[in-house]
């Protein structure tokens, strides 16, 4: 037997799963925008560069100033000044991109106080101007209607949606395997209840029915409320594929040998689900949970962005989308479409990942 | 075969029923009721109205009785073909939803042909070049597809078409036809601009079917018949479409049971987008108003087009597959 065959054979499942998902590229990639996107959710403090609240309706509207990494040679990041001048008709601001004149921009500068993790005292933040009188005049990704910097919402938004269909997902997993684990190991009475009760959530058409459970939400809600409420309601519809599918497994693992010898053995029914059944489709269970996160993150924009769902002044993608509305506004300020672009970028990476798991998941896959 | 359907069919009621109480418990929860929203939108423009006209309106629309009582007039109107009055527009709710109606399943229609139209050629040209250029690009767009939510392609087909055509890609008919009676004129105008909204509703399904087609036939592909098939000469495209593609075809038709539902409501975010007359946007106003009879007609429709949807699936499929039918006849 040579090396390589004997490495493989005494694997454990989860490196065999480890080093087939490493063959796929793409799905490699996704997970590592995956980690850099979450690595925002933590620290949403220290990415953004301003206050995601701070308005100043004269910096309305300022467009994208492009990052540039390179002076000349030299490794020295800058950001092209916007000079603004209002127009005497419209009495709109109207801003200029001057490449001549160059603010000084440094990773890793010091601004204002926040906690890190919410514990630690600090100062640091990932990028900003390199002057403190320079930081009201570089807004990486342009300024919104009320003049907010739309870098830093886009940071926030990211933990709120990113947060969003990670726990709705969780939520629905633990709903699945638990209602679908008693349909499929106990049976009788339990499963048709159960299997009705899917037949009856599948049947449902589940957008209008989300949003009138969404408006149905009290106005005087607080934030915290509000987005626990949208994971539940979520997840309502969301376990019930998981919960058939978990039902299948159990049904037939139940007639296996290895789930009668435990029996035989005296172990209680508790202990040969969690630990024989459940770990034989437990990456299964995860490569299905990754592609269902999408769908979640997909639905919470939606209800956002029609109002119905994260509400102002909570921040996700759904909120910072509604801002794009209006199509004047937006021919006017394309770049309040960018959260539009981060939304596809997540979505494509959990659905490359998704398949990545799925395919490395399965035992007899190539 | 009579036996299913009819079997199907009588299930049907009992569903609806179901969905009923569930419907009215939803539009029913909101704290307060139509009338409490309605005095507040008042104050708000400036005007008020006395407490003993708000007592007699909430007497007239029924909003003092229990909840129960509520529901068994709805139920008992409902069943007489009677949708109830609209609180806040003060018009029957029939009135209210049938053009609207009409133009919600005729979106969905159209974007379910454009959808089996694009997703069954570009599939079997998949499928029969592998790893082609063609299907790798097919592939990038299928994943860009599926991750793109309706309402942000809806978006940005607007912009581009204010932004470089100069061009308004809302509503369903062009401004002078909009309140018009349905002449030939207004179906014509109708059908230029019901491909948009469309084609954006459709999108992301034509996407997954492309990859459910391509897969099915690539399977088929591989069997020995085929083999045999092109043995003995048989010209590639005539090999492939004459038996690979039609059973390629059958696992599709069970897509229908999903997609036809995810239609009738993905198109409810579009329209909002798109400022389409749907019932969509008349439901969103209604929700947000509490106008409760409105808005629960509106959801019943809805689910009655999900179990019309899952319906015509399933006798396609018992009429397609001898095997279901025998197993549940």
């Amino acid at each position: 037997m040579s090396t390589t065959e004997e490495r493989i054979s005494v694997a454990s499942n989860w490196r065999l799963v480890w080093w087939r998902f490493r063959r796929h590229r793409l799905a490699v990639l996704s997970a590592l925008v995956l980690a850099v996107l979450y690595a925002v959710v933590l620290v949403p403090d220290f990415a953004s560069t301003h206050d995601p609240e701070a308005t100043d309706a004269r910096l309305a509207f300022m467009p994208i100033q492009r990052l540039h990494l390179f002076d000349g040679w030299r490794l020295a990041p800058w950001v092209p000044a916007v000079t603004g001048k209002r127009n005497p008709t419209t009495l709109r601001m109207e801003w200029r991109i001057d490449e001549g004149r160059k603010i000084p921009v440094r990773f890793f500068v010091a601004g204002q106080p926040y906690r890190l993790l919410g514990i630690v005292p600090a100062r640091v933040h990932l990028l900003g101007a390199a002057a403190a009188e320079d930081r009201e005049r570089v807004h990486l990704f342009g300024t919104d209607r009320l003049g907010r910097d739309q870098w830093s919402r886009l940071v926030y938004g990211t933990r709120t949606s990113m947060t969003i269909g990670l726990t709705a997902v969780t939520l629905s997993v633990i709903l699945g395997v638990v209602l679908g684990g008693i349909s499929g190991y106990i049976g009788g009475l339990a499963d048709v209840v159960i299997q009705r009760l899917i037949d009856l959530l599948q049947a449902l058409p589940t957008i209008p029915v989300w949003l009138a459970l969404t408006a149905a939400l009290p106005r005087d809600w607080s934030p915290q409320q509000v987005f626990l409420a949208i994971t539940v309601i979520l997840s309502l519809v969301g376990w019930t594929t998981l919960g058939r599918e978990v039902r299948g497994r159990f049904l037939a693992l139940r007639e296996e040998d290895f789930v009668l010898a435990a029996e035989l053995a005296g172990v209680s029914r508790r202990r040969i689900i969690v630990r024989h059944m459940v770990p034989t489709f437990l990456s299964h269970i995860i490569a299905t949970s990754t592609l269902a996160i999408p769908a979640m993150i997909i639905s919470e924009t939606s209800l956002s962005f029609l109002g119905l769902g994260i509400r102002p002044p909570a921040i996700s993608w759904g909120v910072l989308l509604q801002e794009a509305q209006n199509i004047q506004t937006v021919a006017l300020a394309p770049w309040l479409l960018i959260p539009g672009a981060v939304v596809i970028l997540s979505v494509l990476a959990f659905n490359l990942v998704g398949d990545g798991l799925r395919d490395a998941a399965d035992p007899y896959s190539q | 075969m009579t036996r299913f359907v009819l079997k199907r069919l009588l299930l049907l009621p009992v569903l609806l029923f179901v969905f009923s109480v569930a419907v009215f418990a939803i539009v029913q929860a909101p704290p307060g009721d139509f009338l409490t929203t309605y005095v507040a939108t008042l104050a708000s423009s400036g005007s008020s109205i006395s407490a003993e006209q708000i007592a007699a309106l909430r007497q007239e629309f029924g909003l003092d009785q229990p909840v129960w009582i509520q529901y068994l007039k709805w139920m008992q109107n409902l069943l007489s073909g009677n949708l109830g009055l609209s609180l806040e527009y003060q018009r029957p709710n029939a009135e209210l939803i049938g053009e609207r109606l009409v133009l919600t399943v005729v979106l969905a229609l159209f974007a379910f042909a454009i959808t089996w139209i694009v997703a069954i050629p570009a599939g079997i040209y998949s499928a029969m070049h592998p790893r082609s250029v063609f299907d790798y690009v097919l592939t990038l767009l299928n994943y860009v597809g599926v991750a793109t939510p309706n309402f942000l392609l809806a978006l940005v087909l607007m912009w581009v078409a204010f932004a470089y055509f100069g061009l308004s890609a809302t509503g369903l008919f062009s401004p002078d036809l909009v309140d018009a009676p349905w002449s030939a004129a207004r179906v014509v105008d109708l059908l230029k601009h019901v491909w948009l909204p469309a084609v954006v509703l459709g999108v992301a399904g034509t996407a997954r079917l492309t990859r459910v087609m391509r897969a099915n036939l690539l399977d088929e592909l591989n069997k020995p018949y085929v083999t045999t098939a092109r043995a003995k000469g048989l010209s590639e495209w005539r090999l492939v479409l004459r038996y690979p593609a039609r059973l390629a075809l059958n696992p599709l038709v069970s897509t229908i049971g999903w997609y036809l539902p995810l239609l009738f409501s993905g198109s409810l975010i579009v329209a909002t987008v798109m400022n389409l007359p749907n019932i969509g946007p008349l439901l969103l106003r209604a929700l947000i108003n509490q106008d409760m009879y409105l808005a629960g007609s509106i959801l019943l429709i809805y689910c009655f087009l999900t179990i019309v949807g899952t319906l015509i699936s399933d006798i396609l499929l018992a009429w397609l597959d001898p095997r279901i039918r025998i197993e549940e006849g």
